[in-house]
C-alpha cells in the first residue's frame, strides 16, 4: 500500500515537474506539431532555398536542431521567409516561434521591442572586398583607395570611423542600392567594396562571375553579432533555444560529431559526453526535454563546427574563415557554460 | 451679399488649409519623437559621420551635416554651370544648324534633336555612366591626353592651380597606389551627369533657337542681303540680336529645367545636394527637414536664375529700344 | 542642285556613310541575338549583344511579377495599347470613349492585381516593367488633369485667397525637381499617416506624380484660359449661365482646344519622367533593366546594350506621341 502510494506520488510529481518546466511556446509547438521558424528571403549560407525548394543555411540548421530537440524530428519545421520590415512584427505577433534570420544583436532590439536575443550563432563584422590582383592583405593598406558603399545603414559611419582611427583616407563612393554598387565595383570603378563580411562572401561567390579574382580582407571594422530572437516573457522557450546553441558548442568541444555520435553514445567513458548524450543523467529535464535531445540534434545537423563548415566555412560557397566564431581553445569567443 | 459670401468662402478655404497643415505638422512631429528623433534643424550642427568622395571643399566624417549640405550644393552648382555653358553652345549650334542652307547638315541637326529629346534623361545619364566605367581603363593603365592629363575609370585628372606658401602653383595629378590624387579630378559620375544634361538640354535649346531665329522677319535678312552683307554677317549683326529678345524667356525655362534635372545625379552616385540630403535623411531620420532644405535650395536657385535672365532680357530690350 | 555637291557636303556625306555602315555592322551584322553569354563575350565589343534582351526580357518587361502569372501583365499591356490606339481614331472620339476607358482601366487593374475570378493575388510591390510605366503615365495623367483644371481655374478665378493658394502651390511644385517630390512621397507621406495605416509605395509615388504633373499642366491650361477672348465669358454670363457653367461649359473647352499640343507635350514629359521612380525603389522599365542585369555576373557586362534597347522603346513611344501631337496641331 505504501509502495503504490509512493509510486503514484512520484508519478504525479514527475508529471507536474515536467509540465511546469515546459512553457507556453513549447506547448504550442508540440500541439502544432511544427516549429514556426522565421528566416530570410534568401541569404546564401544563412537561409536560402535551393532550386528544389529545400532550405539550407546556418540559421536553417539551428531551427532543424530545435525541431529535433523538441519535436524529435528535424523536418517538422514551417519556414517563413521574412523581409527586414516584417521580421520583428512576425515574431511579436506570434506568427513565428523563433527568428533565425542573421539579425544583428543590438541594445535597441534586445531591450525595447518585447523581444530577446537567445545567443550568438555567427559573429559578423563589416569587412572589405577587394580584387586579388591588388595584393592587399589588410584594410589599413587601402589608404587613398576609392571605396564603394551602399547608403542607408551604418556602413558609411563605420568606414569613416575606421579611417579616422587608422589615420588613413578613403575616397568614398556612395550608391543608392546594392545593384548599383555591384555594377560599379565589378566594372572596376572602385578598388574596394565594404559591407558585412558574410554578405561580401556571398557576393564574391555568386555575383562576381570569377570568385578567384576577389578576396574578402580579414579585417572586421564593426561588431555585427547574429543570433536567434524569441519573444520576451517566455523564459522556458528562451532557455531552450539558448541551451540548444550551447549544446552544439559543447558537443564540438567534446569532439562529438554527426558521424561518431552513435558510436560514442555506446562506447564513451567520458562523463561529460555521457551526460550530453543522455547515457547517464538527463540534462534536458529542466528544459522539458527528454534525454536524447542532444543526440537527435547532433544526428540531424552535427555540432556547431560542422554546421559552420557546411554552410559558411572555408570549404563552402562563402569560404569564410572560422576566425572569431571558433571555440576559445582555437582563439574564438564561442564559449558554452557546462551542461549539467 | 455676394461680397460676404466670397469673404466667408475664402476665410473657410484659407482656414481649412492652415488647419490641415498644422494638423499634419503635429502628426509628423509626434511620429518623429516616437522614433527618438527631435524635429528641428538642430541636427545640421551634428557630426555627419560619413565621407563624401567628390567634394569641392575639404570635408570628412567629423564635419557637420550642415557642411555636407554645402558640399552637395557646390556640387550641384558646379555640374549645372558646366552643363549650362556646354548646352548653350551645343544647342545654339544645333539650332542654327537646322536652318543651314546645307540640307544634309540641317537634317543631321534635326535628327539629333529628335533623338535626344525623346529619350528620358535618366536613361541618358545611365548610358553615359555605363559607357565611361565600362570602357575607360583602370587608373594604372590610364590614357594620357596630354602633359599630366589622364583619363581612367577614376575620371579625368587635370593639373589645377592651388594656393601654397609659394603662391599660386599648378598642382599635378599623381598616380598613387590605387588612383590619382592632387590636381583636379572630374569623376565619371560628374562627367556622366554633365554630359547627359548637356546632350539632353541642347536638343531643347536648339528648338528654342531655331524657333526664335525663324520668327525674325524674312524681310530683315532680305534687306541685309540687299545691303551687301553675306550670310554670316547677316546672322551676326541682324538676325541673332533680334532673335535673342524672343529667345530669352524660353531659354531661361530650359536652364531652370537643367538645374532641376541635375538632381538625377543621385542615380549614379554623384554627391549633389539631393544625394547628400538622401544620405543625411536616412542616417539622421530628419526626413521632413532634409526635404524642406532640398525644396528651399532649388526654389532659391530657380529665383536667382530667373532674376539673372530677366535682367538680361530687360537690358536687351532697353538696348534695342524696345519693340 | 549645285549646293549639294560642295566639297564640304561630300566630305560630310562620306563620314556619315562610314558611320552609318559601322553602326549597322555593330547593331545587326555582328550582333548576337541569341541568349548566349559566351557568344556575347566572344564579340569583345565588335557587335551588339541583343542576347541580353532575349535572356532577360521577362524581368525587363514584367519586373518581379511571378513567372507563371506573367501572361496577365502581357495582356494588360496589350489592352492599354489598344485603348490608346483607339483613342486616336476619330471614329471612337465620342462620349462612349470615357466609358470604354473606365472599363478598360478596371480590367487592366484586375489583370495585374488579381484576387478575383480565380486570378491569384499579386501585390503592388511585385508590379514592374512596362505595365508599371504605363500605370504611372496613364493614371498619372488621369489624376493630374482634373487637378490641373481646378488649379488653373483657381489661379485665374475671382477669389484672391484661392488665387494666392493656387499660385503658391503651383510655383513651389514647379520650382523643385521631381526627385524631391518622389522623396516626399517615399519618406514623408508615411509620416503623415496615422499609426497602422500603410499605403503601398506605388500609390504614394502615384500621388506624388499627380501633384507634380498637375502643377505643370495647370500652367499650360491657364495659358489656354487667358487666350480665350473675354467676350466669350461675358456673352455666356449675359445669357444667364452661372459662374461654373460659364467656366466649365464655355471657357474651358476652348482653352483646352487651344493648348492641346502643349498638353500632349506634358504627357510626353510625364512618360519620360516615370523612369525616375527607380530612385524610390519602384522597378518600372528603366529600373527593371537594372534589376535584370546589374546583379547577374554573366550579363552585367552587357548592361549598355540593354539600356540602348529600352532607350529605343522610350524613343518609339515618345516619337509616336509627338507625331500624333503634330497631327492634332494641324487638324485644329
Amino acid at each position: 500500500m505504501n509502495k503504490s502510494l509512493i509510486a503514484i506520488a512520484t508519478m504525479v510529481a514527475a508529471m507536474l515537474s515536467g509540465t511546469a518546466h515546459a512553457g507556453k511556446t513549447t506547448d504550442a509547438i508540440r500541439e502544432r506539431g511544427q516549429l514556426a521558424c522565421g528566416v530570410s528571403t534568401g541569404v546564401a549560407g544563412f537561409s536560402a532555398a535551393d532550386s528544389k525548394g529545400e532550405w539550407r543555411g546556418l540559421d536553417v540548421d539551428l531551427c532543424r536542431a530545435l525541431a529535433a530537440a523538441v519535436l524529435k524530428d528535424p523536418t517538422k519545421v514551417r519556414w517563413s521567409p521574412l523581409t527586414s520590415q516584417q521580421r520583428f512584427t512576425a515574431l511579436q505577433s506570434g506568427e513565428i516561434d523563433v527568428l533565425s534570420r542573421n539579425t544583428t544583436w543590438t541594445l535597441g532590439r534586445d531591450a525595447g521591442q518585447g523581444l530577446v536575443y537567445a545567443g550568438y550563432m555567427f559573429i559578423d563584422g563589416q569587412g572589405f572586398l577587394v580584387p586579388s590582383r591588388l595584393r592587399i592583405t589588410s584594410a589599413k593598406q587601402l589608404n587613398g583607395a576609392e571605396v564603394c558603399v551602399q547608403t542607408g545603414t551604418t556602413t558609411e559611419k563605420n568606414l569613416a570611423e575606421f579611417a579616422r582611427a587608422n589615420k588613413i583616407q578613403f575616397k568614398t563612393l556612395m550608391f543608392e542600392n546594392l545593384r548599383a554598387v555591384l555594377k560599379a565595383f565589378f566594372s572596376g570603378r572602385c578598388q574596394a567594396f565594404t559591407a558585412d563580411a558574410s554578405a561580401l562572401a556571398s557576393i564574391r561567390a555568386n555575383d562576381s562571375g570569377k570568385p578567384e579574382d576577389y578576396m574578402v580582407l580579414p579585417d572586421r571594422i564593426s561588431k555585427e553579432p547574429l543570433g536567434p530572437v524569441v519573444r520576451r516573457g517566455d523564459e522556458d522557450w528562451f532557455a531552450l533555444v539558448r541551451w540548444t546553441i550551447f549544446a552544439l558548442l559543447e558537443a564540438e568541444e567534446r569532439g562529438i560529431t554527426q558521424a561518431n555520435v552513435d558510436e560514442l553514445r555506446k562506447t564513451t567513458d567520458d562523463p561529460a559526453v555521457q551526460r550530453l548524450l543522455g547515457v547517464s543523467e538527463e540534462v534536458g529535464k529542466p528544459l522539458g526535454l527528454d534525454k536524447e535531445w542532444v543526440y537527435r540534434m547532433l544526428k540531424a545537423v552535427g555540432n556547431y563546427g560542422e554546421i559552420f563548415e557546411r554552410n559558411v566555412g572555408p570549404n563552402s560557397l562563402l569560404q569564410l574563415p572560422r576566425g572569431i566564431n571558433a571555440l576559445p581553445r582555437d582563439g574564438g569567443v564561442m564559449y558554452s557554460p557546462p551542461l549539467r | 451679399m455676394m461680397r460676404w459670401r466670397n469673404w466667408s468662402l475664402q476665410c473657410l478655404v484659407v482656414g481649412g488649409v492652415l488647419l490641415a497643415l498644422y494638423g499634419l505638422a503635429s502628426i509628423v512631429a509626434a511620429k518623429m519623437r516616437g522614433l527618438g528623433v527631435e524635429p528641428g534643424f538642430g541636427f545640421l550642427w551634428q557630426r555627419a559621420g560619413f565621407d563624401i568622395g567628390d567634394a569641392l571643399i575639404a570635408f570628412d566624417a567629423s564635419d557637420t551635416y550642415g557642411r555636407a549640405f554645402l558640399v552637395g550644393l557646390l556640387n550641384t552648382v558646379s555640374v549645372a554651370s558646366v552643363a549650362i555653358v556646354a548646352s548653350l553652345l551645343l544647342g545654339g549650334a544645333l539650332g542654327l544648324g537646322q536652318l543651314a542652307r546645307n540640307r544634309l547638315l540641317a537634317r543631321l541637326c534635326e535628327a539629333y534633336v529628335e533623338l535626344f529629346r525623346n529619350v528620358p534623361l535618366l536613361l541618358q545619364v545611365l548610358i553615359v555612366y555605363v559607357l565611361l566605367i565600362g570602357r575607360l581603363p583602370l587608373p594604372h593603365e590610364a590614357w594620357s591626353l596630354g602633359p599630366d592629363v589622364w583619363l581612367s575609370k577614376s575620371g579625368l585628372a587635370l593639373p589645377w592651380p592651388v594656393f601654397t606658401d609659394a603662391g599660386l602653383v599648378l598642382e599635378r595629378p599623381v598616380l598613387g597606389r590605387f588612383t590619382f590624387s592632387g590636381g583636379a579630378v572630374l569623376t565619371p559620375e560628374f562627367m556622366a551627369v554633365a554630359a547627359a544634361l548637356t546632350l539632353f538640354t541642347a536638343a531643347y535649346i536648339a528648338e528654342v533657337v531655331r524657333g526664335s531665329v525663324q520668327a525674325v522677319s524674312k524681310r530683315q535678312s532680305e534687306a541685309a542681303l540687299a545691303l551687301g552683307l553675306n550670310d554670316a554677317q547677316t546672322l551676326r549683326f541682324v538676325i541673332v540680336p533680334q532673335a535673342l529678345r524672343s529667345m530669352i524667356p524660353p531659354l531661361a525655362n530650359q536652364l531652370l529645367n537643367l538645374i532641376k534635372n541635375s538632381s538625377l545625379a543621385v542615380a549614379v552616385g554623384y554627391p549633389d545636394l539631393v544625394a547628400v540630403a538622401d544620405t543625411t535623411l536616412n542616417q539622421s531620420g530628419h526626413a521632413v527637414e532634409c526635404i524642406a532644405i532640398i525644396m528651399a535650395v532649388y526654389l532659391f536657385l530657380s529665383l536667382v536664375t530667373a532674376a539673372i535672365m530677366n535682367s538680361w532680357h530687360g537690358r536687351l530690350l532697353r538696348q534695342q529700344g524696345g519693340y | 542642285m549645285k549646293r549639294y555637291f560642295t566639297p564640304a557636303n561630300l566630305l560630310l556625306s562620306a563620314i556619315l556613310l562610314w558611320a552609318a555602315w559601322h553602326l549597322f555592322d555593330w547593331a545587326v551584322l555582328n550582333a548576337v541575338f541569341r541568349p548566349d553569354a559566351a557568344a556575347c563575350h566572344a564579340l569583345e565589343g565588335s557587335g551588339a549583344c541583343w542576347g541580353v534582351v532575349a535572356e532577360k526580357y521577362r524581368v525587363i518587361f514584367f519586373g518581379r511579377y511571378p513567372v507563371e502569372e506573367q501572361w496577365r501583365p502581357l495582356l494588360a499591356i496589350l489592352l492599354m495599347l489598344v485603348l490608346l490606339g483607339i483613342s486616336t481614331m476619330k471614329r471612337f472620339q465620342n462620349r462612349r470613349l470615357s466609358v470604354i476607358w473606365l472599363v478598360g482601366l478596371a480590367i487592366f487593374l484586375l489583370l495585374l492585381k488579381g484576387g478575383l475570378f480565380g486570378l491569384e493575388n499579386v501585390d503592388t510591390p511585385r508590379w514592374g516593367g512596362l505595365p508599371l510605366t504605363l500605370i504611372l503615365t496613364v493614371f498619372g495623367l488621369a489624376g493630374a488633369f482634373p487637378l490641373a483644371v481646378l488649379l488653373a481655374l483657381g489661379r485665374n478665378g475671382r477669389l484672391p485667397a484661392v488665387r494666392a493658394l493656387c499660385s503658391v502651390f503651383i510655383e513651389i511644385v514647379r520650382g523643385v525637381p521631381l526627385v524631391a517630390v518622389l522623396f516626399m512621397a517615399a519618406f514623408m507621406f508615411p509620416l503623415f499617416m496615422p499609426k497602422g495605416w500603410d499605403f503601398p509605395s506605388l500609390l504614394r509615388v502615384l500621388v506624388g506624380i499627380i501633384l507634380f504633373a498637375g502643377a505643370y499642366m495647370a500652367e499650360v491650361i491657364r495659358g489656354g484660359l487667358l487666350a480665350v477672348p473675354k467676350g466669350q465669358a461675358e456673352a455666356a454670363q449675359a445669357l444667364g449661365l452661372s459662374y461654373w457653367q460659364v467656366q466649365l461649359g464655355v471657357v474651358l473647352p476652348q482653352a483646352l482646344r487651344n493648348v492641346l499640343p502643349a498638353l500632349m507635350n506634358s504627357a510626353i514629359a510625364l512618360f519620360k519622367d516615370t523612369s525616375l521612380v527607380i530612385i524610390v525603389g519602384l522597378f518600372e522599365l528603366t529600373g527593371a533593366l537594372g534589376l535584370a542585369v546589374d546583379g547577374d555576373p554573366k550579363w552585367r557586362a552587357f548592361a549598355l546594350d540593354g539600356y540602348l534597347f529600352i532607350a529605343l522603346i522610350y524613343w518609339i513611344g515618345c516619337f509616336a506621341m509627338s507625331r500624333y501631337s503634330r497631327s492634332l496641331e494641324r487638324s485644329v
